[in-house]
């Protein structure tokens, strides 16, 4: 029986769940679905076939290839919180490593050559921060035309024909970008820095405070005072820098730069991102979802050959396996925030 | 009388739309200035000026506490003291409640880092202590998205006041709210002219302005149409000039303009 006195609760207490460690958890819904989708596709994977991923190999397959797109999805989830998009990532890869080839071959030097990607890459991203803060077009259509521009800067000066990468074998470059330490190759580490670092900004720096609010509210954060264009300048070049260095990554692992490198990544890239639980209408997204969901992504191609699938089924179940593991995870951890 | 911030000959022009012309406005130390006027009259334009978010066309100038100001930017008047509490849009829907409360104005060491930890203490004691937010299910880290009109406005006042304002300029703050969040954010009103702090107030309903203001000013079609001292008009005057003024355009019959014209 209820008398007056139990029933008049405060208002904002319906809010409030008796469970304390439901809402210690609650911020963290986003991380918590995408972990789940993630062991669910595992457990289908493993089912499906038990062998290939009992064997430590295929581990290890992944540490070297996810690396590939998950060091650009990292950076590329501070430009989606921010509400915009970078799709010239490919093309800025190439265009990076177009420069590595120029001064390596040039000067022989390989700290001047990793200077240069890297420097290309960076101004690259800012070209195309510019051109969305300053001119005001839309992200979208912004960077579609310099993923074009850069591709055809790549291609007009490699005049089409790749190079080889085998010089830099010998140098410190080549292990300490993919060497092997045990089973666990270098890339991989590289990718533990870079999210380590995207992190920091993102959740310990101003910088990622006014990001989030830029991505959530531009109106309000302008009028607060915010510069909001300086942090989204900032998000495009991290993308331009981690596209540079991530071309470098893959090009050393093959040692041949082609150019079309960056070519077939850009989808896994986004779908990293967008599977991680970033919105894409800002102001939300965990840089922890970006990297569980690299490995997802990456993980699919293989599950789906080691399954027995081949040709034209791939794509069929990679599509499912994509939007419906979206879906698991929106409602995942749209029930748990509520 | 001290004023806190004076307009003098301020005009704003958008292209070929003159939003402010000529415009004389001050706001006195310690002095709550009702601000009304219709939809498109200027007032927005006219708080935008005063936060440095517009600057005016050449030839109006700006003072705080007598100082001339040169260009102003939205930082600097910060600076100075104003602060803003917009109508809901204020706040970032889907950041914690401490994101919102530090908006722009982030705790941080000189290399940028923030201390988070400082910024959840403090937004707990202004929970407690400002807000009034008791319930166990508001946290520092609990999203804005869920909270009610009166609290929301509640955050955008509190992070107004915590930051040392010296003129705090209510765009339309009642605008959506429920009776007794009108009244508790009358009452904030209230407690700036107490705390002796300067305020202009927005609104569109007189109801709501007449009684926690010293003194209205009218604004229509970019200009001053008026202005009265609380003490020498009684609100039934007041509603039959504003009628007059929605009419006209003018207060021209008999406003008593406290000596502006």
């Amino acid at each position: 029986m209820s008398t007056p006195v139990e029933t008049a609760q405060p208002v904002a207490d319906n809010r409030a769940n008796s469970n304390r460690l439901l809402q210690k958890a609650r911020p963290y819904g986003l991380q918590f679905g995408i972990v789940f989708v993630g062991i669910l596709i595992w457990f289908v994977f493993a089912l499906a076939s038990p062998l290939t991923w009992r064997n430590k190999e295929i581990y290890g397959a992944l540490m070297s290839t996810v690396p590939f797109f998950g060091l650009v999805a990292l950076p590329l989830t501070l430009v989606v919180i921010a509400n915009e998009i970078d799709l010239s990532f490919p093309s800025v890869m190439a265009f990076g490593m177009t420069m590595f080839a120029i001064v390596l071959n040039s000067t022989g030097n390989v700290l001047l050559a990793l200077a240069a990607c890297l420097l290309a890459g960076t101004l690259a991203g800012l070209l195309n921060g510019w051109i969305v803060v300053k001119i005001g077009i839309p992200s979208l259509v912004a960077t579609i035309g310099t993923s074009f521009f850069w591709r055809g800067v790549v291609l007009v000066v490699t005049n089409g024909t790749g190079t080889s990468l085998v010089p830099i074998q010998q140098t410190f470059l080549y292990p300490l970008l993919v060497g092997r330490i045990g089973i666990i190759p270098m890339q991989m580490v590289w990718m533990v820095v870079v999210a380590i670092i995207v992190w920091y900004f993102l959740n310990r720096h101003k910088f990622g405070a006014h990001l989030y609010l830029t991505g959530d509210n531009i109106d309000s954060s302008r009028l607060m005072g915010i510069n909001v264009d300086r942090t989204k300048m900032i998000a495009f070049a991290s993308v331009g820098l981690a596209a540079a260095f991530a071309g470098l990554v893959v090009s050393a692992e093959l040692l041949y730069f082609w150019p079309t490198l960056g070519e077939g990544y850009l989808l896994n890239t986004l779908a990293s991102v967008f599977l991680g639980g970033t919105s894409v209408f800002g102001g939300t997204g965990t840089v922890f979802g970006t990297f569980v969901a690299s490995f997802i992504i990456g993980s699919i191609n293989a599950g789906i050959v080691a399954a027995g699938l081949t040709g034209f089924w791939t794509q069929l179940i990679y599509g499912l396996i994509i939007v419906g593991s979206v879906s698991l995870q929106t409602v995942l951890s749209r029930r748990l925030r509520k | 009388m001290d004023y806190v911030l004076q307009m003098k000959n301020i005009s704003k022009t958008f292209g070929e739309v003159m939003a402010l012309h000529n415009v004389n406005f001050e706001v006195g130390t310690n002095e709550i200035v009702g601000l009304l006027g219709d939809n498109g009259a200027g007032k927005s334009t006219l708080v935008k000026t005063i936060t440095g978010y517009h600057q005016p066309d050449p030839g109006g100038e700006l003072y705080w506490r007598g100082q001339r100001l040169g260009r102003t930017s939205v930082a600097g008047m910060r600076k100075l003291g104003v602060q803003v509490v917009y109508q809901e849009r204020a706040l970032a829907d889907k950041q914690s409640l401490w994101r919102n409360i530090f908006m722009g104005r982030e705790l941080t060491n000189r290399l940028g880092v923030l201390d988070v930890k400082t910024m959840r203490s403090e937004t707990q004691n202004l929970m407690n202590e400002v807000m009034g937010f008791t319930s166990s299910a508001i946290t520092p880290e609990s999203t804005v998205k869920h909270f009610s009109g009166g609290e929301r406005q509640g955050v955008a006042i509190t992070r107004a006041l915590y930051f040392q304002a010296e003129l705090i300029i209510l765009d339309e703050p009642t605008m959506g709210l429920s009776l007794s969040e009108t009244k508790k954010t009358l009452e904030f009103v209230a407690n700036i002219k107490k705390q002796g702090k300067a305020a202009i107030f927005i609104d569109h309903n007189i109801f709501h302005v007449y009684p926690v203001v010293d003194r209205i000013v009218v604004v229509d079609r970019g200009t001053i149409a008026g202005q009265f001292l609380k003490s020498e008009v009684t609100m039934d005057e007041l509603l039959d000039r504003l009628y007059r003024v929605a009419q006209t355009g003018s207060l021209a019959n008999g406003a008593p303009a406290n000596g502006k014209e």
